[in-house]
């Protein structure tokens, strides 16, 4: 980065809003620049698994089962004898492959939703509404576990899952946001020159509502990545001899007084995965949000 | 105050309502008999048999619905399937353990929380805020089930100073307590995290508002002003995420009940799932979802009674 680009509290008003400057501010940010650096760290352990691990996941070491750091195994390996850092290396996978399509699958259906519910108002609203009340109401993990116990566990269920109790947040957010926008004077006239609902929903409003969807969205990883790891935990996410953080973390409570590596390396990759997140969300939150940032720097 | 009472008693009725048909609904589209969906495949016919009388599958599908949200209303949640015992009795039995951890965790995570959050904001951008600032995000970010491992790995299992599992004596208040240190300070860190923030961003949000001001320049003391005038206001959005946060304490619960060996709500849901006796999981959920909608409602009623302005709304 060039320092004389850039200003030295890199939020001066005068700052073009433009895609680079932002991407600049996000990463001068100490915090954004934590979260941005774990975010690429981990989906980089994910796309590089194979390259990045010395063993394959469910490689067996007899000989070596449950054994402390060595300079062959950085983390040790497990009941088995597999090597912890290659099982927490591709457990990233599927963090990520459960968290973002999970979120992605809530957020548009909960878009389609709340935009309908704000634009139509009356009874449509009033039952969308009570829709996301009564899915919310559901305690998610419990509702999870109900519904694996029946069906068996799957990658594809803790996706469906997921995305079923996410999707009310979405649509109660892009609802508010349809309300405000639905009285503008554009919106008014895009329906005077007799644009379909459709249209005018898609086109006019939702390209004007959409951003805090991505910073909601963008928040929701970190809870997804956590509810998978505890689904797995449960022995009711991901099925083995995939490797996933949860289902690490569970052979480490099995065996918690023969080594304490699992479960101290597991978490480490857990917490480094939803801090990463979370850091990420809240710095691209304050670069969008004009009022907290003027508020942050006064 | 009356009619916002009666509104919110009404939509917190739909809500459970709503819950229950759901949980109906997923029975039934569950492909095959949701007679042998419920009792899984070790059933006997005769059993198969009885179910199939109690879900009343022979009858049209809006007559089972009405039977069954009528029984869970009257607190009927049907028996066992393997010792026929009543199901409210088993959830009854257990749910004491699970109200005592979560409450404890709230309780705790107000005590430290609040204060915290306070003091960061009144010395905003001391050393203290940042210090108050990390360590919330920190505690946010750690899921309680991690929290929980780490606790029992460092206290209980290297450190031996606190048990490692189990709920304590019945009977014996000291033993109870010590069994529930930890699953309480794994549920309660998270909150911390939560409420100091929360606190700290609505007291600056409160501080700057007239009547704030007033207070100050009538000369009350600083410490007066700030928790009597100023937290009162920033306490509003606290209960508001405090009674959303119970269904996700629930949630967390489960998992430290599970991690410590602690009886409760989540360890019975999660033994009946292991021995697939699914009318005790159904059970033990309504009894959540009733309990989290109780948590909303006795938040937004608060809610209400703290500041007058919602109510009329």
């Amino acid at each position: 980065m060039d320092a004389a680009t850039v200003p030295p509290d890199g939020t001066t008003p005068a700052e073009a809003p433009g895609r680079r400057p932002a991407l600049l501010r996000l990463v001068r940010d100490p915090t954004g620049a934590i979260g941005t650096l774990f975010v690429v760290l981990i989906v980089a352990l994910a796309l590089f698994a194979p390259w990045v691990t010395p063993y394959a996941p469910d490689e067996i070491d007899v000989l070596n089962r449950l054994s402390a750091p060595s300079p062959q195994h950085w983390m040790g390996t497990d009941q088995l004898g597999r090597d912890v850092f290659t099982r927490l290396v591709y457990g990233s996978r599927i963090a990520l492959l459960v968290s973002l399509p999970a979120v992605i699958a809530g957020a548009l259906v909960g878009m389609l939703l709340g935009l309908v519910a704000g634009y139509y108002g009356g009874w449509v609203e009033t039952s969308l509404l009570w829709l996301f009340d009564v899915v919310r109401s559901f305690p998610a993990l419990l509702f999870a576990i109900a519904i694996i116990a029946l069906v068996g566990p799957s990658l594809f269920m803790i996706v469906f899952i997921m995305a079923l109790t996410r999707f009310p947040s979405y649509g109660r957010l892009i609802r508010a946001q349809t309300l405000k926008i639905r009285e503008e004077e554009f919106v008014t006239a895009s329906q005077a020159l007799g644009c379909s609902a459709p249209r005018v929903m898609l086109r006019h409003i939702l390209p004007n509502a959409v951003a805090p969807l991505f910073i909601q969205a963008a928040m929701d990883v970190p809870v997804v990545i956590t509810f998978e790891a505890g689904l797995s935990f449960l022995g009711l996410g991901v099925p083995p001899p995939t490797p996933s953080w949860g289902s690490i973390l569970r052979e480490g409570y099995t065996y918690v007084r023969a080594t304490p590596w699992m479960i101290v390396f597991g978490s480490g990759f857990l917490v480094v995965a939803t801090l990463g997140f979370t850091f990420f969300a809240e710095a691209l939150r304050d670069l969008f949000d004009v009022k907290i940032r003027n508020e942050g720097s006064n | 105050m009356i009619v916002y009472t009666l509104r919110r008693l009404l939509t917190a009725a739909g809500t459970v309502i709503g819950a229950v048909v759901l949980l109906f609904v997923i029975i039934r589209l569950i492909p095959g008999d949701p007679a042998v969906v419920m009792l899984g495949p070790r059933a006997s016919e005769g059993m198969i048999a009885s179910m199939r009388a109690r879900m009343m599958l022979d009858e049209p599908v809006h007559v089972q619905l009405f039977a069954f949200v009528a029984n869970v209303l009257r607190g009927d949640l049907g028996r066992d399937v393997l010792n026929e015992l009543p199901i409210m009795g088993m959830v009854l039995e257990v749910l004491p353990y699970t109200i005592v951890l979560a409450f404890g965790s709230i309780v705790l995570a107000v005590l430290i929380g609040v204060p915290l959050g306070a003091f960061a904001a009144a010395y905003r951008n001391s050393w203290l805020d940042r210090v108050t600032a990390f360590v919330s995000v920190a505690f946010i970010t750690v899921p309680p089930f991690v929290a929980g491992l780490l606790l029992l790995l460092l206290f209980a299992v290297q450190l031996r100073w606190l048990p490692v599992s189990g709920g304590g004596t019945p009977g014996d208040l000291v033993s109870q307590a010590r069994h529930l240190v930890l699953p309480v300070l794994a549920l309660a860190l998270t909150w911390v995290g939560y409420i100091a923030r929360l606190i700290r961003s609505s007291v600056l949000e409160e501080i700057t508002k007239d009547h704030v001001r007033t207070a100050t320049s009538k000369g009350l003391a600083p410490g007066r002003v700030l928790f009597k005038h100023v937290l009162r206001g920033a306490l509003i959005p606290t209960i508001a995420v405090l009674g959303v946060g119970f269904g996700n304490l629930l949630g967390g619960a489960v998992l430290v009940e599970i991690i410590f060996n602690r009886p409760g709500l989540g360890f019975l849901i999660l033994n009946a799932i292991e021995s697939r006796n699914y009318p005790v999981v159904q059970g033990g959920l309504v009894v959540a979802v009733f309990l989290y909608t109780m948590a909303n409602l006795i938040a937004d009623l608060s809610y209400g009674f703290v500041d007058p302005r919602i109510r009329e709304a």
